[in-house]
């Protein structure tokens, strides 16, 4: 029988981690261009610098931070958004963890609720129910954000509050999606990735089918991982032998989770709830087309996007000018490098939203790092 | 956001549509909503937001643990 622990466990041993950091040193001996990986997921960059992988590696093999830290790319102006979604007449905010911490152009949502504004923290989108049924006089507004992996959860809330009768539930969406975002890393000519760690829990949830595409237009592996540290050093160990047989091809590494084609259920709800907006703005990586999801025709009734479209500015906001977040987020910069890491910028005092979460690229690196 | 340790389902709760899980020791009950398959007590899953995502491949997972521990003591007896 499989212990708990060893499911974990097993996956954390230092004696297999220098094992296959050894392995890793060997292979890529063989590999005539330095190798720069990207790990588009903030649970991998977490786990990447908390155990130290990066120390473990060979010279000519680097990590790129990517852009998978979801509350890492939400652009100011849609916290501006919820902010002031939230200052309407009986409106009540929820919105998940860390979202509450990131600066908008006014305040985070935390300054904000301190201002005496209801806005409500949560860690389960299916609380948002019980706040809706305890509070019938006010309209209950979800910010939803996430990748592939939470997005399905924001659909079986929009189907329980339609089954239940929940016409005080409205919904702000801001739900992304991966595979573009990897094309505009690419698209960028300042960005020189080479191969990718891909997303544990969104592969999860839409199969490793997903990245296929990318693989085969950019002739980058890449290897579907698990977050526990060997789990990343044994991706690495497949993605350094692809390259030194120069061959570039979709693996999963993560297959005690991960599939081909993901979890049915979970795709099936998203399908049913939402469609393709046309085109999003990330943090630091500017308008993706094709690059998020808005609620279908179905549920537009609950679109608070549509509703309160007359007090939701259509403004771009960037970034505080010192904050280097967006380079951070396209791989060109990393954190320490930032003229604010650490100084004017902390956990405790974000300046920027990579430093908010502790998938945020700067936050790990804060963390995990030390500060010079 | 990504909690990447299995949990262990203890409880059933078919008529709700959850099951409760353990976590290193904590207990919650968490949402079934995007499982088709029926979970068993003793399944391990992963948890994200308070759902259920998937279940654990134990196999698959028992024999990485085990080819990990066969890579160390190859190269431990080649040192």
């Amino acid at each position: 029988m499989l212990a708990l622990k060893s499911l974990y466990q097993g996956f954390r041993d230092p004696q297999t981690l220098a094992k296959l950091a050894k392995l890793i040193a060997d292979e890529a001996t063989l590999c005539s261009e330095p190798i720069k990986i990207m790990e588009v997921c903030g649970g991998h960059t977490h786990t990447i610098m908390k155990y130290g992988l990066n120390q473990l590696l060979p010279d000519n093999i680097e990590f790129i931070h990517g852009p998978g830290c979801p509350v890492c790319i939400i652009p100011k102006e849609r916290i501006d958004h919820a902010a002031l979604l939230a200052s309407q007449p009986n409106v009540i905010l929820v919105t998940l963890g860390d979202m509450i911490r990131v600066p908008g152009s006014k305040g985070s949502l935390a300054e904000f609720r301190s201002k005496g504004y209801d806005i409500r923290p949560i860690y389960d989108p299916l609380d948002t129910l019980k706040i809706a049924l305890e509070n019938p006089d006010k309209t209950v507004i979800f910010f939803a954000i996430g990748f592939e992996t939470s997005t399905p959860m924001t659909a079986v809330l929009l189907e329980l509050a339609e089954i239940r009768g929940f016409a005080n539930l409205l919904f702000y969406i801001n739900h992304v999606l991966v595979p573009p975002a990897i094309d505009a890393v690419m698209a960028d000519p300042d960005v020189q990735v080479n191969a990718f760690i891909g997303p544990a829990h969104v592969s999860v949830i839409s199969g490793a089918k997903i990245y296929r595409p990318s693989v085969e237009k950019y002739h980058t592996p890449l290897v579907v991982s698990g977050f526990e540290p060997v789990d990343v050093m044994e991706s690495i160990l497949r993605i350094v032998k692809q390259k030194a047989q120069g061959i570039a091809e979709l693996d999963v590494q993560y297959s005690r989770a991960v599939t081909e084609e993901g979890n049915l259920a979970a795709q099936s709800k998203i399908q049913d709830a939402f469609v393709i907006r046309e085109s999003f703005r990330w943090r630091g990586l500017g308008p993706i087309a094709n690059s998020a999801l808005k609620l279908s025709d179905k549920y537009s009734h609950r679109d608070a996007e549509l509703i309160y479209r007359d007090v939701l500015p259509d403004t771009k906001i960037d970034d505080h000018k010192a904050c280097q977040c967006g380079d951070v987020l396209r791989g060109i910069t990393k954190p320490k490098d930032c003229k604010v890491f650490g100084r004017g910028c902390t956990p405790q005092s974000p300046l920027g939203s990579c430093m908010v979460s502790s998938e945020g690229a700067c936050n790990a690196y804060y963390r995990y790092n030390g500060v010079s | 956001m990504c909690l990447s340790i299995p949990s262990e389902v203890v409880e059933v709760h078919e008529d709700e549509q959850s099951v409760t899980v353990d976590t290193m020791g904590v207990r919650r009950k968490v949402s079934a909503h995007l499982i088709q398959e029926p979970l068993e007590i003793g399944d391990y899953v992963l948890i994200h937001i308070g759902f259920v995502m998937n279940k654990i491949d134990k196999e698959d997972a028992l024999d990485s643990i085990n080819l990990y521990r066969e890579i160390v003591e190859k190269m431990a007896a080649s040192e």
